[in-house]
């Protein structure tokens, strides 16, 4: 009993240890995934040579610039923010449903965003002068959040019963929502010009192509603000997971911290989509790999989700732009190949597990 | 892309926009002389890339966007993806020196882009007329230098096209052809074409009337709107190979099987490019489209 006590703590240990060195290796990977998504692209521009004569006072042309400056960089960082977003937005659901398959993407989170994002790009002008001032440019991001506020409340509220989340019910709940959500799109893309029919094909895509500092700007202060916010929850959802009951005893003020989790993720996957529309299997890849790994423990697998979501979303780009170049692949189809076969890949491993 | 109509920062941005295309607008005016010389052409849009070739300045393209395939040659040049989903760094890396694009190119945020770099941009109106089409081929000669060549290209596009089209109206008479353009019919769902549109052009200039209007733009009908417009032929863009619904096929769709068309077995498959495009080979178009309808 003693060295099964023992055991587990020196378990326990290694697998704290082995997820606080995670995070400097992560964070060197993140670290090389700027570089390479500043570095790499269809044009073949190079960066160290642009940095090299940017700081020797030498001449950048015009086209350097605009390559290096306005097209790569603002790409890698929606690229590093959306990444993080989608990443630290499943983990935080998965442990706020107790429930390994809660993604933003499978049970109609960003299908809600997206509906969000569509709505007010086709109804936008259709507000009353005062409100659409106030929002500016925020109104579409702002839009995209409201959708997956909607989608997260409601999942929770139908597949929660007693504290207890049922995996059937939720997936079910999900896919009602994703069905309900394309539904609406249906209708607006019916009733959207030509022009916003352009844009709105670009949401259910998913792309980075559209990266400039103005979007950046627009998105950056909902997406820090949501994945911060986000890191502080880890004690609470290492408390949830033992039951709301206990989390309760335990000190843990359990309806503020859900109102809460479901507000980050609702705002962290609404500026991601409202931005670069769906992609998905970043939030369900990571978490998974990263359990698998280092453990459960959601205070550093939050730190550890953030930088490898960032890092896996920037090659997933980086990938997209380069294979078919000069052309470019939607990035969703590049997350998807790579995600879907791990999702089958855990299905087929936990099965049982979760009575499915 | 984010919508701020009505909006003081709407305002702000229409300003600024009319700024810069006042500026863009200096600009075409300045490269049109620049770019006379360029020879590292990149096309974006099916009509341009023929107006170059039919200019006979096909070897200054570096590239071109997937929906150029006429001339065959085109096909061999590097393909910069779909008109409407660029990418910028794409583009770019074809280190074009002048970029020919039709309006309607996109994403908007990718043109700017494109814009910003240093390299030419000049965008063709869209429009679905004989002056739009004679606008663009001038257009695309004073670029390239070749206003002779767009000059003779211009008066033979219009004289086939003028008589295409007046051969067109004397045939028709009084009892013009209902004809309901058909842009897919993917699952038994008919995609038809309304009003503003290429394909409601064309019909009206080869003698036909549309059979559907009260809609702009290509939408979804549904099969008792396409059987009540009682059209007698039904007209599609031929896309070879299997992409194509065996006419029988396509008539034997509940929605077709009330309509004359259905009766006499009228579909017409012509190519998209060729027959919407509204460029070189325009008149050629109305003028087959034309026999089609009535026999030539």
């Amino acid at each position: 009993m003693v060295a099964a006590t023992e055991n587990g703590m020196i378990l326990n240990g290694l697998r704290q240890s082995r997820a606080r060195r995670a995070h400097l290796w992560l964070g060197l990977l993140l670290l090389g995934s700027c570089l390479a998504s500043l570095a790499i692209g269809a044009s073949g521009t190079s960066l160290w040579q642009g940095v090299w004569r940017a700081l020797s006072g030498a001449e950048i042309s015009q086209m350097e610039r605009v390559i290096l400056w306005d097209i790569r960089a603002p790409r890698t960082g929606l690229g590093l923010l959306v990444g993080a977003g989608l990443a630290v937005s499943g983990t935080v659901m998965q442990g706020l449903f107790r429930n390994p398959l809660a993604d933003p993407g499978i049970v109609g989170v960003s299908s809600g965003a997206a509906f969000g994002a569509v709505s007010a790009i086709v109804l936008g002008g259709l507000l009353p002068v005062g409100i659409a001032t106030v929002f500016g440019q925020y109104l579409v991001p702002v839009a995209a959040c409201l959708g997956s506020w909607a989608a997260v409340s409601l999942l929770y509220v139908v597949a929660t019963r007693g504290g207890q989340t049922s995996v059937a019910t939720m997936l079910l709940a999900g896919i009602a929502l994703g069905a309900l959500a394309a539904a609406g799109m249906g209708l607006l893309i019916y009733m959207a010009d030509d022009q916003q029919l352009r844009d709105i094909t670009f949401w259910q895509l998913g792309s980075l192509g559209g990266a400039s500092w103005a979007k950046l700007g627009a998105v950056a202060p909902l997406l820090i603000l949501s994945v911060a916010a986000a890191l502080g929850l880890g004690r609470a959802l290492n408390a949830l997971s033992l039951g709301e009951a206990t989390a309760l005893h335990l000190g843990i003020p359990v309806q503020r911290i859900k109102r809460l989790a479901v507000l980050t993720v609702a705002v962290a996957t609404g500026a991601a989509v409202a931005m670069t529309g769906v992609i998905g299997f970043i939030g369900i890849v990571v978490p998974h790999l990263l359990r698998l790994a280092t453990g459960p423990d959601h205070g550093p697998l939050l730190i550890n989700a953030a930088l490898l979501g960032a890092a896996l979303l920037l090659w997933a780009d980086v990938i997209a732009r380069v294979v078919i170049g000069p052309a470019e692949l939607p990035i969703g189809i590049v997350t998807a190949l790579i995600g879907a076969p791990v999702f089958l890949w855990i299905l087929l491993r936990s099965r049982g597990v979760m009575g499915l | 892309m984010m919508r701020g109509r009505f909006t003081r920062r709407g305002a702000l941005l229409g300003l600024t926009a009319a700024v810069i295309g006042l500026g863009a607008g200096l600009r075409a005016e300045a490269a049109a002389e620049a770019a006379s010389d360029s020879e590292r052409i990149v096309t974006l849009g099916g009509t341009a890339t023929e107006i170059v070739y039919a200019l006979g300045a096909g070897a200054r393209l570096v590239a071109r966007d997937t929906t150029s395939n006429y001339p065959p040659e085109a096909l061999s040049l590097p393909d910069v993806g779909y008109v409407r989903a660029l990418s910028a760094e794409g583009v770019l890396s074809m280190a074009p020196d002048l970029i020919l694009a039709e309006e309607g190119a996109g994403p908007p945020e990718v043109v700017a882009l494109l814009r910003a770099a240093d390299v030419d941009y000049i965008e063709l109106p869209e429009g679905f007329s004989r002056d739009m089409t004679v606008k663009r081929i001038e257009m695309v000669g004073a670029v390239l230098g070749r206003e002779a060549e767009a000059e003779a290209l211009a008066g033979e596009v219009l004289a086939t096209l003028d008589a295409a089209a007046e051969a067109a109206k004397a045939q028709a008479g009084d009892a013009p052809k209902r004809v309901l353009f058909v842009l897919s019919a993917q699952g038994g769902r008919i995609m038809a074409g309304g009003d503003e549109t290429a394909a409601k052009a064309v019909i009206e200039l080869a003698g036909g009337v549309n059979a559907v209007s009260g809609f702009s733009g290509y939408k979804p009908l549904t099969d008792e709107a396409v059987s009540l417009a009682r059209p007698d032929v039904i007209l599609m863009m031929d896309r070879g190979g299997d992409h194509d619904m065996a006419a029988k096929e396509l008539l034997a769709l509940p929605a077709f099987q009330p309509t004359p068309a259905a009766e006499s077995g009228a579909v017409i498959r012509m190519d998209g490019l060729r027959l919407l495009g509204f460029g070189p080979r325009v008149g050629a178009a109305v003028r087959d489209l034309n026999h089609a309808l009535y026999g030539g």
